[in-house]
């Protein structure tokens, strides 16, 4: 384990600062198995002859469908729009004909309103449906509108509107933008070619960030196994910006924006509290570059790069795929359509098991991992805890895993929420990773953390009445 | 000497807090009506809040009050009922029995399972993990949430991994209503017979991929019955307001969707549902 204050390399350059002691304390060292595919440049993915569009790819409210069944549509175009202020509108990653508006399934395992379009293969053609936005000119309302028009979400996993988290609230102050490189997540290696490969498009990102957040300084966090991207960023910083790019020691979950706050400015958000609440803002850095690129034409979002890789992948790779693509189209072309045992979703350790392989890509799918049959990883028996307190050791926030493990067998959800703080929880899963009796702790917070907020919306609800 | 000093300081000392205990019991009496115990005693001591009280004893206050007739505790028998309505004068109140009722019918050996959960045992924990290995995103998990959760032993799992009710044992409590993640138990009095066993707000071909026996919306039932059902999202929707006491909507069904609880033979099918002989599991994504 990385301890605070052991000496890391030194740099060749010397805007990168490599101070080993940022990082925060705790975490875990999950095996990365990044090395497959954090070489290989980002390639063009086929278009499927069927995109399916999910309308719930954001947090907050579906997007309303504003395009009618047998339609023809043109890449670009609006299919959908924003359903008030925690919603962003959906774009046509593809030309073609809406065969049907039906329910589509997700990754939550329901079925949402979405829309099924027949891709036409040989249009070439394209819309674009906003207005451009210039950084120099624009004010922070222009620019937090053109990135809800873009249908920007967070592209890091959890797909939260990013112009609902750029809205500084009325008497708070931004003054640290910290662009969010660090891709903690075991085998991803997204962010890392996004950083090598669309150095420009972040830059051009961040000048819209800091127009729409005000930040004094801007700092590029990146752990030490991505040193390349690092020297790359840093060579390109533009003089006129106030950015730095940090190197970080490589910990698990550092990529947790409340863990790199902690890392890159030494502060704690408080419980509860949000980013702006230590005067900072996190933005991760592919939907910086996505800003970056998209605003300046005022284009939507049709597509992303993911990383699909794991031992049953033939083809593995980094791979620009267009959103809406089903997964069981995406898992033939990589070659993985075979004897294929488990596929996650984002990346082992907070992406979900898929129980359904006609789900589709959707914005905030940051990864495919597949596992062969041969190399399934193996289910464990669940064993009582021994109370040995590895699980606090690893818990990044310094909960007490055990105890809360225990509670929620026993059902004791109050004393979980009030005395245990389980809602500052974030779901990491470092507490079952380091579990040697295996238990699955944070299903079990999950779990608890859903009837918790159920009960309080219950109570809320009744002294409404 | 000293044994008179001991004796003095001690029997002061009783006499002085029997003095306070006396005055206490004056000055901070609170009157409460000696029938509440009586009709505590009387109620089934289930404290399971089938009757919207947070248990037996809030419920007694409240029927010592006149704000509730004791026909709204179902737990309690016929006659526990009728002495606690002659003992407080009132009328007992005819509530009906209401039961717990599961809206699906896929089992094991009907229901394709995309995928195999492994995990925590339970169905709120399998559902979190994309919705649960089931193929079916409306159906029953199998996982026995409900079993584990029902105090009064009324639901048990069968052998196609679905719990069944025990009318007789139900007590309309609703803790299963409120733990199935998939919220397919509702409570419905006893004499509601016809039942749609399904959830799927998918229509046709699609629900028949998943699951045998799940409503493909045919509309056949609200045609033949149309003052009794109607189709809402891909589901009929029985108006138990009206003459529900016939066995008209399931004849036509042809997945058997709709059914008639009979309260001996348990749920029949109409004459034209498929007939499902299979005993056996159905391997994974097998239909």
């Amino acid at each position: 384990m990385l301890k605070n204050g052991s000496k890391g390399e030194k740099n060749s350059t010397d805007t990168v600062l490599n101070l080993q002691s940022h990082t925060f304390r705790h975490g875990v060292h999950p095996p990365e198995n990044k090395e497959e595919t954090n070489k290989l440049p980002i390639r063009q993915f086929p278009f499927s002859p069927l995109i399916i569009l999910p309308m719930q790819q954001h947090i907050g409210a579906p997007s309303r469908i504003i395009v009618k069944e047998g339609q023809e549509v043109v890449r670009g175009q609006l299919l959908a729009e924003a359903n008030g202020y925690m919603s962003v509108p959906v774009h046509a990653p593809v030309s073609g004909k809406i065969r049907k508006i039906a329910k589509v399934p997700v990754i939550s395992g329901q079925m949402t309103e979405g829309i099924y379009i027949e891709t036409f293969h040989f249009s070439g053609q394209e819309v674009i449906e906003g207005a451009p936005i210039a950084f120099d000119k624009a004010n922070p309302e222009q620019i937090l509108k053109g990135i809800q028009d873009a249908g920007i979400v967070g592209l890091g996993g959890a797909a939260f509107p990013t112009h609902v988290k750029l809205k500084i609230p009325e008497g708070k102050v931004c003054d640290h933008l910290i662009i969010n490189g660090i891709e903690c997540e075991p085998y991803l290696t997204t962010d890392h070619r996004v950083m090598l490969e669309q150095a420009n498009d972040i830059y051009t990102g961040i000048r819209y960030l800091i127009k729409a957040t005000g930040a004094k300084e801007v700092i590029i966090g990146i752990e030490g196994n991505k040193q390349d991207a690092a020297d790359h960023l840093s060579k390109l910083i533009p003089a006129d910006l106030p950015v730095r790019v940090q190197v970080v020691p490589v910990k698990y979950p550092q990529g947790a924006e409340k863990m790199l706050i902690t890392s890159l400015l030494g502060k704690e958000v408080p419980s509860g509290g949000l980013p702006i609440d230590v005067k900072a803002v996190v933005v991760n850095v592919a939907t910086t570059a996505e800003i970056g690129r998209l605003l300046p034409h005022g284009q939507g979002i049709q597509e992303r790069v993911i990383t699909i890789t794991g031992p049953g992948v033939k083809k593995k790779g980094n791979y620009l795929i267009p959103v809406g693509t089903p997964l069981r189209y995406v898992l033939e072309q990589v070659g993985a359509a075979e004897n294929i045992s488990e596929v996650y979703m984002g990346g082992p350790m907070m992406g979900v098991a898929v129980s359904n392989l006609d789900i589709s890509i959707v914005k905030g799918t940051s990864g495919i991992v597949v596992f062969g049959e041969d190399n399934i990883p193996k289910t464990e028996k669940i064993f009582p805890c021994i109370k040995c307190g590895a699980c606090v050791d690893a818990c990044p926030i310094s909960l007490n895993p055990s105890k809360l493990g225990i509670l929620a067998k026993s059902e004791g959800y109050d004393t979980m929420a009030e005395e245990f703080h389980l809602m500052d929880c974030f779901e990491c899963g470092s507490c079952s990773f380091v579990c040697p009796s295996n238990i699955p702790l944070v299903q079990y917070f999950r779990l608890s953390k859903g009837i918790i907020r159920k009960r309080n919306a219950e109570k809320t609800a009744k002294a409404n009445v | 000497m000293t044994i008179i000093t001991a004796l003095l300081a001690l029997g002061g000392l009783t006499l002085l807090l029997a003095l306070m205990l006396i005055v206490a019991n004056t000055k901070l009496y609170v009157y409460e009506d000696p029938r509440v115990d009586e009709v505590e005693s009387m109620l089934p001591h289930a404290n399971c809040g089938a009757c919207g009280y947070p248990g037996c004893r809030p419920f007694a206050e409240a029927l010592v009050k006149g704000d509730m007739l004791p026909g709204k505790c179902t737990v309690s028998s016929e006659d526990g009922r009728k002495a606690i309505a002659s003992y407080l004068g009132v009328d007992a109140g005819a509530e009906e029995k209401r039961v717990a009722r599961l809206a699906c019918a896929g089992g094991i050996n009907v229901a394709v399972n995309r995928a195999k959960y492994e995990g925590l045992s339970s169905c709120r924990g399998a559902a979190l993990i994309s919705g649960g290995g089931k193929g079916c995103s409306w159906g029953c998990l199998g996982h026995g949430d409900c079993e584990t959760v029902c105090d009064f032993d009324a639901i048990s799992m069968n052998e196609f991994g679905l719990p069944v009710v025990d009318e007789a044992k139900c007590t309309a409590c609703g803790d299963c209503v409120e733990v199935c993640p998939k919220d397919l138990f509702s409570l419905h009095p006893i004499s509601q017979r016809l039942w749609v066993a399904c959830k799927s707000q998918e229509a046709g071909d699609g629900v028949l991929e998943d699951c045998e026996v799940g409503c493909t919306a045919c509309g056949k039932c609200a045609m033949d019955a149309p003052d009794l059902i109607t189709m809402k999202y891909n589901l009929p929707v029985i108006n138990y307001s009206g003459r529900h006491q016939t066995q008209l909507p399931i004849q036509r069904c042809p997945t058997g969707a709709i059914v008639w609880l009979d309260e001996k033979a348990g749920p029949i099918k109409g004459p034209e549902a498929k007939k499902i002989i299979r005993k056996g599991k159905l391997r994974m994504g097998e239909s």
